[in-house]
């Protein structure tokens, strides 16, 4: 809300000694946001006059109309200037800057020679004063004599403040509003622009348009004001228009002029229907479903059952509190006027505006609730100005419904210290209430009985109550303390574990990303995706059309944040993320609405709970290029498939849990060489080389690894119990078997280490060979065998050996090589 | 060779001449083999001893012993000068640059997100908080009905809220990490002490200070007598344990429907006032949706964007870095170890 200063000071008296930024203070310090401060007229210096247009002299052969204008600016001689504007005819007055003169943007004006004349000075449009964004030609002004200060005329020096009002302060959307709220921040005597309107003087009668509340959801109280004899040639003043655009609205004409004034000052939408359009009398309705209905700005609206209207016996008329509708429209020919103010539901006039993307000054302040007793009291003002201004006279008026008596809260006084923690007097509790228009009746000491005024709908509770004072007291005097705190508690395994894991992948040389969740269907196919993987969420809203898919996996975000590196010029690419993903997989409870008003019941938290889906936590990588880089020691080693599997199995073996590798073929990874990783017996983890043409297509370097494991499925295991370390000297063996190439190398090791016994200490592979040219395969172990007591003799071991290679022979045809 | 006086302090010369003249540790193994070794003219007399009558035994074996002792002593002063001047030379010779650095692992980095968590997980859990998280994808209740926001809310409109469809799902991508003060205050009973980490969703476009997708970290505690001077003290506390201890803190009135009385909470940070978040005193009517008595306990919570957090801190001006994943910008963070 833009409130100029010059307003605000006439309902209260703010002493001239205060600055901008104690001003600017004494919003903020109520709750009031100062988004802007404009001090209009701070860069517009110099001679600025009205003057006199005398004579108009077109001047020849120029493409666009150029005028050589003759003004009377109150000097002895006739002033000329060029002027490229139309807009004006000889007798008119219009706005002269003289030479000397700075406009705002520094524009100094200097008579000039322009177009074959000496050009005196500028006639001026509102925007090269800043007084509008108007410059469809300049302003002709329809008071003030030849040579008067136009500076003053116009008011161009002033200050605006654009204030912030939060959604619950609707009555702050008006000069009677903030200025309420200045003054009781400044500590000043307040005068109530709505106090001093003679309501009275307008009396309830048949003789104008009448109204009725046909759905009472809809309004609680509407006043309609008929005027005849309307002058439709009559003009807005000055004073009028130049506070309306300092709030940042067009002014129009002199009728909506008046409604939009009156809104500004009280805060109450007002709207004005040719009286004439008007058939019979006007309803507070619905809408019929499926009917259309054109509003003010041409476009043809389709209404709902929802949408709130004020209709006549034949027709809608207005989309309720929002806009108004072409039919009804004042225009230049019109003469009786009816005037609406209404006090219209706020959920209502939002859905209104909603449901067809239509946010006025009037919706936006039915939104957010308007002060009940004002529909009496703004009619009757605008009603005023309009017979002042517009020379209209009084028809007669219609009401219905009635303004609800604000709820009286049961209050404890001592609640304002025991919340806010500061002492508080009792004096100070009421006097802060009173100012924000509470009446109170004291029945004891701790309890009160604490009555809102009107226009403060939003208060309804006890700790509303107490913001009210906390924020006349001050919420900056309140001086900290701790509170005693919880028992002290740690981090949950699964938070250890995220940490953990984080940190390992980051000392390894890994860089931690956070990508989006959101995925197109093409990567979601291009991946190959298929099961949970592509049970995919849909977004009903996406940022995007071509994302609307919430990810099954953290390889789509990893795979396109790895392409961007790369074309950024990274040459090797080493990322990770660890984060949840959604899988629409589990049924999910379906949740009918349920009420805030108490604790829902166990079965009712329970259900509400099984209508989210679980969201596993991954941690995913995507390794492109080497992580054993070359460089003046030699080569460097690019990170192949069995890095990618040896680094999920880390992390497991990190979490102090097991792994076991086996062959998968896992999409989008290459079908020979995936990894899935178990752990008790249930896969955890997938990593390996992608598939080529998954690479391919995503414009990826050929080989490209990337490992998953999914940490909320990798069990938490207990604190172990310590092991015995042996001292006795360890004995080795090694074992070289040949199997057939098709038998996994972690087969024989497991039939290796079934076989050995319980002494066997540790198991190596540490050769591969398989250039045999039978398909076979040739595996070297080395087995450690160590006891408790006593060192090992070479037959003991030599047996251990010996069974352990018949277990290999068994499960896996094994035999030892020759 | 008879055994005699001069012979044998003949052949003690001769061996402290070889060994003052050997220059080398392989010259002076040779002069050893050659002077004290079974051959050496030494040995040969002391093996000649037992010829000897017992006198001439004893006279000329005190003579060998000295004379052996004399050679054995030089010996051994030779040879550690010259392992002296080997080692000297070897090392210098095996001398290399070290200050040659030998990067085979590039820098690794966690995202700087993730270490101003951890950062403020570990302030608060020094002070009897607990960590608590919910899933992003969570229910309509939980994330609005339970917060006092009932379903006309504006925030529930599709310009603000990711929506899941079927929209009858009601499941929405949480608009804050509230929901999880909601969870903590169905699942446990007071006194209540979180502090709630996490992503969330909104529905604004990415530019230089916006993301749809970002991080909150917000605080709830609820216990008897908790006031909003409690909150002002830890607001306080938190903002100088991240932001230095000079910085102040200042609450200006606002408006939240889960909070009563609210507040924006602002920073004083290189010499201007930065919003930080909101906060207040948690709203009776969300601990009654809850089942916690608001006549016998009172709360309050805080909530605040991590990203803001973070540009404000290390002066980062372009939202893009933070969601885009270029790894130079994690890198130059490290790890967060100190």
């Amino acid at each position: 809300m833009k409130v100029p200063l010059s307003w605000l000071k006439e309902f209260i008296d703010i002493p001239s000694s205060l600055s901008v930024a104690e001003l600017e203070e004494a919003f903020v310090s109520v709750g009031f946001e100062v988004e802007e401060i404009d001090e209009q007229g701070k860069d517009l210096t110099g001679p600025l006059v009205v003057g006199k247009v005398l004579t108009i002299e077109q001047v020849e052969g120029q493409k666009k109309p150029i005028r050589y204008v003759g003004l009377d600016c109150g000097e002895t001689e006739v002033r000329y200037v060029i002027c490229g504007a139309t807009n004006f005819t000889v007798g008119d007055l219009v706005v002269v800057s003289l030479p000397g003169a700075v406009l705002p943007g520094g524009f100094a004006i200097a008579a000039r020679q322009t177009y074959g004349h000496t050009s005196n000075g500028m006639i001026c449009s509102a925007r090269e004063l800043a007084l509008s964004e108007d410059h469809t030609g300049i302003i002709v002004l329809h008071e003030g004599v030849p040579g008067e200060d136009a500076t003053a005329l116009l008011q161009i020096n002033d200050l605006v403040f654009d204030v912030a009002v939060n959604p619950d302060r609707g009555y702050a959307l008006s000069i009677r509003g903030l200025a309420r709220e200045l003054a009781a921040s400044l500590d000043l005597p307040f005068r109530d622009p709505a106090a001093s309107v003679a309501t009275d003087l307008y009396e309830i009668n048949t003789s104008g348009v009448q109204v009725m509340i046909d759905d009472p959801t809809g309004a609680s109280v509407i006043y309609i004001r008929t005027l005849a004899g309307f002058n439709p040639d009559s003009r807005s003043p000055l004073w009028m228009t130049r506070r309306i655009e300092k709030c940042g609205m067009r002014a129009i004409s002199l009728a909506v002029d008046v409604t939009n004034y009156v809104m500004l000052e009280l805060g109450q939408p007002l709207h004005a229907f040719d009286a004439d359009q008007v058939a019979g009398s006007l309803h507070i309705r619905r809408a019929d479903r499926e009917s259309e209905f054109t509003t003010l700005d041409g476009q043809v609206r389709k209404l709902s059952s929802t949408n709130l209207l004020v209709a006549d016996d034949v027709q809608a008329l207005a989309l309720a509190g929002t806009m108004g509708g072409l039919s009804s429209e004042v225009t230049g020919a019109t003469t009786r006027l009816a005037l609406e103010a209404a006090r219209f539901d706020p959920i209502t006039i939002a859905k209104n505006s909603r449901t067809h993307r239509l946010s006025s000054e009037a919706s936006r302040r039915f939104e957010r609730a308007v002060d009940p007793a004002l529909a009496s009291v703004a009619s009757a003002r605008a009603a005023g100005l309009l017979m002042e201004l517009g020379g209209a006279t009084y028809v007669g008026s219609a009401t219905a419904g009635a303004v609800p008596a604000p709820e009286s809260i049961s209050f404890d006084p001592h609640f304002v210290s025991r919340l806010l923690g500061i002492p508080v007097s009792l004096q100070t509790v009421s006097d802060h209430l009173e100012t924000v228009g509470c009446s109170i009746r004291i029945e004891s000491e701790s309890l009160w009985s604490v009555t809102p005024a009107t226009w403060r709908g939003d208060i309804l509770t006890p700790s509303d109550l107490v913001e009210e004072v906390g924020r006349l007291v001050g919420l900056n005097t309140i001086e900290g303390t701790l509170p005693i705190g919880g028992a002290s508690s740690t981090l949950s395994p699964i938070q250890y574990r995220k940490r953990g894991v984080a940190q390992y992948l980051a000392s390894l040389g890994f860089v931690e990303v956070y990508n989006y969740p959101f995925v197109s269907q093409e990567m979601v196919d291009t991946l190959g995706f298929t099961g949970a993987r592509a049970a995919s969420f849909k977004l009903a809203n996406p940022m995007s059309d071509q994302e609307p898919l919430l990810r099954t996996h953290l390889l789509p975000g990893l795979l396109e944040t790895a392409k961007r590196n790369l074309g950024r010029g990274a040459k090797d690419v080493a990322i990770f993320e660890i984060g949840s993903v959604f899988r629409d997989v589990a049924k999910l409870a379906h949740v009918s609405p349920v009420p805030t008003t108490s604790r829902p019941s166990a079965e009712t938290i329970a259900e509400i709970y099984a209508s989210v889906p679980p969201q596993p936590l991954f941690v995913g990588s995507v390794v492109t290029g080497s992580l054993d880089r070359e460089g003046w020691w030699g080569s460097g080693r690019t990170f192949d498939w069995s890095d990618a599997t040896n680094m999920a199995l880390s992390i497991i073996e990190l979490t102090g849990n097991t792994g076991t590798i086996v062959q998968s073929d896992l999409a989008p990874w290459h079908p020979g060489r995936c990894a899935e990783i178990q752990v008790a017996g249930k896969p955890v983890a997938h990593a390996g080389e992608l598939h080529p043409r998954v690479l391919d297509a995503l414009g990826l370097p050929a080989r490209t690894c990337a490992f998953a494991v999914i940490l909320s499925e990798l069990p938490v295991l207990p604190s172990k119990s310590a092991k015995a370390i042996f001292t006795m000297p360890a004995a080795t063996q090694d074992v070289s078997l040949i199997v057939e190439g098709s038998v996994p190398a972690a087969k024989v090791e497991a039939a290796l280490v079934a076989g050995a016994g319980d002494l066997l200490e540790s198991i190596l592979l540490f050769d591969r060979y398989e250039s045999l040219g039978d398909g076979k395969v040739s595996l070297a172990f080395t087995l450690t065998f160590r006891a408790a007591d006593r060192t090992l003799t070479a037959d003991e071991v030599t047996g251990y050996r010996e069974a352990a290679v018949a277990s290999a022979s068994a499960e896996c045809g094994a035999v030892v090589r020759a | 060779m008879s055994l005699s006086e001069e012979a044998i302090e003949s052949a003690k010369d001769d061996a402290l001449a070889a060994i003052s003249s050997a220059n080398s540790l392989d010259a002076i193994k040779e002069v050893k083999a050659a002077h004290v070794g079974d051959k050496s003219p030494i040995a040969r007399a002391n093996q000649q001893l037992g010829t000897l009558t017992p006198e001439e035994r004893a006279n000329f074996g005190k003579i060998i012993g000295q004379a052996k002792n004399v050679v054995m002593v030089a010996l051994e002063s030779r040879t550690r000068i010259l392992e002296v001047e080997r080692d000297a030379r070897v090392l210098i010779e095996e001398r290399v640059d070290v200050s040659i650095p030998a990067r085979r692992r590039p820098k690794g980095g966690l995202h700087p997100l993730t270490i101003l968590t951890n950062e403020i997980c570990d302030l608060f859990l020094g002070m009897g908080y607990r960590v608590a998280e919910g899933p992003e994808l969570e229910a309509e209740w939980l994330n609005f009905d339970a917060l006092n926001m009932p379903p006309d809310h504006p925030a529930r409109s599709m310009q603000d809220t990711f929506f899941v469809e079927p929209l009858d799902s009601h499941l929405v991508l949480r608009t804050h990490t509230s929901p999880v003060q909601v969870r903590t205050m169905l699942e446990e009973k007071p006194p209540i002490y979180v502090i709630c980490p996490g992503r969330t969703y909104r529905a604004d476009e990415l530019d230089a200070t916006h993301t749809p997708v970002f991080s909150q970290v917000e605080g709830l505690v609820i216990d008897k007598g908790i006031t909003m001077a409690d909150l002002k003290g830890t607001l306080d506390h938190f903002a100088r344990s991240i932001f230095g201890p000079e910085v102040k803190t200042r609450l200006r009135s606002s408006f939240f429907p889960f909070t009563e009385p609210s507040a924006e909470v602002d920073f004083y940070f290189n010499g201007r006032w930065i919003e930080w978040g909101g906060c207040g005193m948690v709203n009776p009517k969300v601990l009654v949706a809850c089942g916690i008595d608001p006549d016998i306990y009172s709360g309050f919570a805080f909530g605040m964007g991590l990203e803001r957090t973070l540009m404000v801190r290390h002066g980062i001006t372009d939202m893009h870095d933070i969601v885009e994943g270029d790894m130079r910008f994690s890198q130059s963070f490290g790890t967060g170890v100190k």
